[in-house]
């Protein structure tokens, strides 16, 4: 009986700490699992029961050529269609939140419009928009596709950004003899360039994880994620989880410097 | 002698059906400390945005040194703007903030280095080179604000209420300060501001503007000693207005209250018009026994309230026929509130003719 009124003690002071550990479990704990079937050895073709633990997977990383392909080309054109998708949604946003000019308002809403689509529309019409065209599908077609949607971000996350910066900034800017090119390179982007990096961190990794749009308009080009797709059917190799291990790592230490970058900045600013 | 620094012909600004400035016609001579003073929304910043290149003139030109820049942009100007914000970068140490102009104009190195920190000199702020405008606090921020806009040599220096973010002990300090600053430079100053005790302490000409237009343009002295409408009247200090009936006898002025009394000033003093009517400050009044003798403007009326401010004592009396007139008293004879009129005396107020001034029919609205 003690016992029990203890716990209820514990959990009623410790409420928030234990719903955060169990929101953050719930959250990592597919993450972990894949990182820890990346050290399976598994039995069979299938990775799905643990057998017992090895470096193997780690060690034969690049073994498959079209793994190895298929994540070159998630990188590439994830690289391509984040740049080209952070230098138009910047302009953009530039453009939407200084200027008045009409039809604002309908692009504003045009701009939200890729990110409440269902994909899956979004995919099938792009396609049909390629084969009328007789744009051949391939590296092309994806990246176009990607930066559609990506800029769609960029603008997004870059506007909230914009809408604080201090526009008596530049007009200083401009009474001390800077034109607007000096103006520009100077104050603005290096102001509002944290939030041109979450915006184009956001872009990355939602081009590589991309699927359902991908899987629509790749043509013959495989990206990681349907490398793995058509695996499945005849079990994915272990090495995918060492893949996968390696994204998440790499983004959380881009995440990360992104952050202590921003604090940093934030601190000299305050 | 002097030249004219900046030069305003006409200069009206619209915002939609709003007009902001309207039809201002002014010359700002070299080495002036020139002040637009005004209520709030009545066209100061406006004004002086058009002069920095940030706003456009609806119509109307602006030149500055004599060169017509009505069409040039800000980059293009000879002048520099303290923000009332102050605008520094955030991201740029105070010493690239004040450099920056200099860098814009490919001063060399060793030269920015040296004006820099004559700049910084200047406003008493050495040693802050590598810290960031977030490290200041804002009397400091103000100064470098000012340091970054000196820096530059411009021929004129534009402020929009630099002193507005600051509490009223430092704003009464760096009044002093800028004041001597401009002395130091020798750069002609345009001052925006809504405190007119501001105005009066540092400005060598003062335009007191309502309304999108200035309404006299004159030295501190002038606009305190001869207000020349309601306006300025009621703005500039305070003030006593004797409206009635107006009339003329001789050399003077008479306005005929509807008490029935009759005040009076000098011609002199300037124009009445028909509608005009005759002011007098609160401490150009004395208070007087009312059987005294007296000589010059009187009126007979009750004190209604006192309230004793150390150097002086201020009086609220109200005249026969309700007018209600405020009354300083400096207290050199008496040193004690017992000594005071009280409430409910009997008092004749009195002053020279000369002593009052003359509001005009303009700008009565
Ligand atoms: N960009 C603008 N668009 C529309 N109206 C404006 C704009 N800027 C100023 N105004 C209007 O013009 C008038 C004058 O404004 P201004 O900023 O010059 O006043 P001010 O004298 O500086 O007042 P304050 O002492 O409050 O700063 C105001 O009525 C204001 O609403
Ligand atoms: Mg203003």
């Amino acid at each position: 009986m003690r016992v029990v009124q203890r716990v209820a003690n514990f959990l009623a002071s410790h409420l928030l700490a234990v719903y955060a550990a169990v929101a953050l479990l719930y959250l990592l704990a597919p993450i972990a699992a894949v990182t820890l079937f990346s050290f399976n050895d598994p039995v069979g073709r299938s990775n799905y029961a643990w057998s017992s633990f090895t470096f193997d997977n780690w060690l034969s990383l690049f073994r498959d050529p079209t793994l190895v392909q298929a994540v070159g080309t998630s990188l590439r054109i994830a690289l391509i269609s984040t740049t080209i998708a952070t230098i138009l949604g910047t302009l953009m946003a530039l453009a939407l939140v200084r200027y008045q000019f009409r039809l604002r308002k309908s692009i504003d809403l045009f701009i939200f419009l890729p990110l409440a689509t269902p994909e899956i529309v979004l995919g099938a019409s792009l396609l049909t928009l390629f084969v009328t065209l007789r744009i051949p599908l391939g590296d092309l077609t994806l990246i176009l596709a990607h930066v559609m949607f990506n800029v769609s971000y960029v603008v997004v996350t870059l506007k909230a950004r914009l809408a604080g910066f201090d526009m008596r900034l530049e007009e200083a800017a401009a009474d001390l003899g800077a034109n607007p090119l000096q103006t520009f390179w100077r104050i603005t982007f290096p102001l509002i360039l944290p939030g041109i990096a979450a915006g184009a961190l956001l872009a990355f990794g939602l081009s590589l994880d991309d699927f359902v749009i991908t899987r629509f308009n790749a043509g013959q080009t495989q990206t990681f994620p349907v490398y793995v797709y058509l695996k499945v059917q005849k079990g994915i190799p272990p090495q995918v989880n060492a893949f996968a291990t390696l994204f998440f790592f790499a983004t959380v230490t881009l995440v990360a410097a992104a952050a202590l970058l921003q604090r940093r900045r934030a601190n000299l600013s305050k | 002698m002097a030249d004219v620094d900046v030069r305003l012909v006409d200069v009206t600004k619209r915002f939609g059906d709003q007009v902001a400035v309207d039809g201002i016609t002014l010359d700002v001579t070299d080495g002036e400390f020139f002040t637009l003073l005004g209520p709030s929304g009545c066209g100061k910043t406006t004004t002086l945005r058009m002069i920095g290149g940030f706003e456009q003139p609806s119509s109307g030109t602006i030149e500055l040194q004599g060169r017509d820049v009505t069409n040039l942009p800000p980059y293009e100007r000879d002048v520099n703007t303290v923000f009332q914000s102050y605008a520094l970068f955030p991201h740029l140490s105070i010493f690239e903030n004040v450099a920056f102009g200099l860098r814009r104009k490919h001063v060399k190195g060793d030269e920015v280095k040296q004006r820099v920190g004559e700049a910084l000199e200047l406003v008493q702020l050495v040693g802050y080179e590598a810290r960031k405008p977030g490290q200041l606090s804002g009397g400091q921020a103000q100064r470098v604000a000012l340091a970054r806009a000196l820096v530059n040599r411009p021929a004129v220096l534009l402020l929009d209420e630099p002193l507005g973010a600051l509490d009223l002990k430092l704003r009464k300090q760096m009044g002093i300060e800028l004041k001597r600053i401009q002395r130091e430079v020798g750069i002609t100053f345009v001052y925006v501001t809504h405190d007119q005790e501001e105005a009066m302490t540092m400005s060598d000409r003062i335009a007191v503007m309502n309304k999108g237009r200035y309404e006299q343009l004159a030295g501190p002295e002038t606009l305190y000693e001869r207000p020349a409408t309601r306006f300025v009247a009621g703005f500039v200090g305070a003030s006593n207005l004797l409206e009635g009936r107006v009339g003329s006898d001789g050399d003077m002025w008479t306005v005929t209250l509807p008490s029935g009394a009759v005040v009076r000033a000098p011609k002199s003093l300037g124009d009445i018009g028909s509608a005009g009517a005759i002011g007098v400050r609160p401490e150009k009044l004395a208070l007087l026994e009312p059987g005294q003798e007296s000589r010059g403007n009187r009126l007979d009326g009750v004190v209604v309230d006192t309230s004793y401010l150390g150097v002086i004592t201020q009086y609220v009396v109200e005249g026969d026929g309700g007018l209600r007139l405020l009354v300083s008293e400096q207290n050199v004879d008496r040193t004690t509130r017992s000594d005071t009129w009280r409430p409910g005396e009997r008092v004749a107020l009195t002053w020279k003719p000369d002593h009052g001034f003359v509001v005009g029919d303009s700008a009565k609205a």
